[in-house]
């Protein structure tokens, strides 16, 4: 029988002020508090951010791909709202 | 690096029987062929699961036994510039195999379970860490030459049809970058050495170049897997080519340092345009991978004491993370 491992967290870096939070990757930690030492010394090693945020793998909500042509297809077949579909004559300027 | 395709059991897969099962591999295969990435949750073929599972673990496996070849010389380095940089190369490896497992665990599997299958001795890892190092130019030639045939491997890897093993690639690469350099360093400042420091270059290389080799796994005629996991683009390209590849590269590099390679039959083939290359004595890989090389057992042996040692550390992490978020909850 395997060993019980730590939970798992997923881990957020900021590369730096002004980008946001992105997930690099996941480990498996005791708590929170150890996410982020753990984070730091397995995802910073090269100054790759200045925040971390390591979150339960658990607390986080998934959507399902089969799910993919409910949730996403309603977006493909409005045109109407990207600014390429409104013609307006070229004298018009500043739009 | 590290993936040799080595074992050749991936378990018995059920192949697609009804028509619905037959048009749904064949979504799949017409999605890998238009060069998307499969992500976790996709509906993958079990073959193609079990695949990725036996690849990424035995990659991630080899990435954490390798790190002890190298600790061997930790407290030996000879200055401490030289072991600032080994000990930073090792928690480069250590995290590499972390990376490894977490990609590997999106398919559905659990580290643990891995860990274990290793310390039982049923997990492959590469055959290149069943070797001593017995001189410290054994660590230059490790960054040179294994972690040269790691980037070889690895580079294309990045191109992985299945997205959390690309990723993990990407990030890898970058750093192993270093690793070859460092190594090519460490030889090139024997090589230019006094005569017996160049000897030791020389006596490291004779041992190392063979296996070295080896690290593509075997000729493209007798792996089993090839065809198949090219055709889903787990592997990009051949054992064969790879390794071919790395002999042209690495050659000129050797002639730099004025260090000779162990292979009397090479020589430049100006109409291949590649170099030829004397025959790998195969019998010694397979040797190695059936667990009869220098220090098979060793390895083992070393993971399994670091497992056991560790875990009262681990059971207390966790014993401490529940008793303060009881108190937590109390507050």
């Amino acid at each position: 029988m395997a060993d019980k491992d730590w939970p798992l967290y997923e881990i957020f870096i900021r590369p730096r002020n002004g980008l946001a939070h992105r997930h690099v990757g996941s480990l498996h930690a005791p708590d929170g508090e150890m996410a982020i030492e753990m984070a730091r010394d397995l995802y910073t090693r090269r100054g790759e951010g200045n925040s971390i945020w390591a979150v339960p793998a658990v607390a986080i909500a998934v959507s399902s791909p089969d799910d993919k042509a409910s949730l996403f297809e309603p977006a493909e077949d409005k045109e109407y709202r990207y600014p390429t579909h409104y013609t307006i004559p070229s004298d018009v300027k500043n739009m | 690096m590290y993936t040799q395709g080595l074992d050749g059991k991936i378990g018995p897969v059920r192949e697609a029987e009804t028509a619905e099962e037959k048009e749904r591999e064949a979504r799949f295969q017409a999605r890998i062929d238009a060069e998307e990435r499969i992500e976790p949750n996709d509906w993958m073929p079990e073959g193609y699961r079990r695949t990725l599972i036996r690849q990424i673990s035995q990659h991630a496996h080899s990435e954490i036994v390798g790190m002890l070849p190298e600790g061997n010389w930790v407290t030996r380095a000879p200055t401490l510039r030289r072991k600032a940089i080994l000990l930073a190369k090792i928690q480069d490896e250590a995290g590499h195999g972390l990376y490894l497992y977490s990609a590997c665990e999106t398919l559905g599997v659990e580290r643990a379970e891995l860990v274990e299958q290793l310390l039982a001795g049923k997990a492959k890892y590469s055959s290149i860490f069943n070797y001593p190092t017995l001189t410290w130019a054994d660590v230059g030639m490790i960054g040179w030459l294994v972690d040269g045939a790691a980037i070889m491997n690895q580079v294309p890897l990045q191109r992985c049809s299945y997205g959390p093993y690309a990723r993990a690639m990407v990030r890898i690469c970058k750093e192993e970058s270093f690793h070859q350099r460092q190594g090519y360093e460490i030889v090139m400042t024997l090589a230019q050495g006094t005569p017996e420091q160049r000897r030791m270059a020389q006596e490291s290389l004779d041992r190392w170049w063979w296996p070295a080799l080896m690290m593509f796994g075997p000729p493209d005629s007798d792996s089993v897997h090839t065809a198949q996991s090219m055709k889903w683009k787990i592997k990009r390209v051949t054992n064969d080519e790879l390794r071919q590849k790395f002999v042209d590269v690495t050659v000129p590099q050797a002639e730099r340092l004025g260090l000779r390679i162990p292979d009397p039959q090479l020589r430049w083939n100006p109409e291949r345009g590649h170099y030829d290359f004397g025959p790998v004595p195969w019998d010694e890989f397979w040797r190695v991978i059936a667990g009869e090389g220098p220090c098979n057992r060793e390895r083992l042996e070393q993971r399994r004491r670091a497992h056991e040692e560790g875990r009262w550390v681990r059971e207390a992490a966790l014993a401490h993370a529940e008793k303060r978020r009881l108190r937590d909850r109390a507050a």
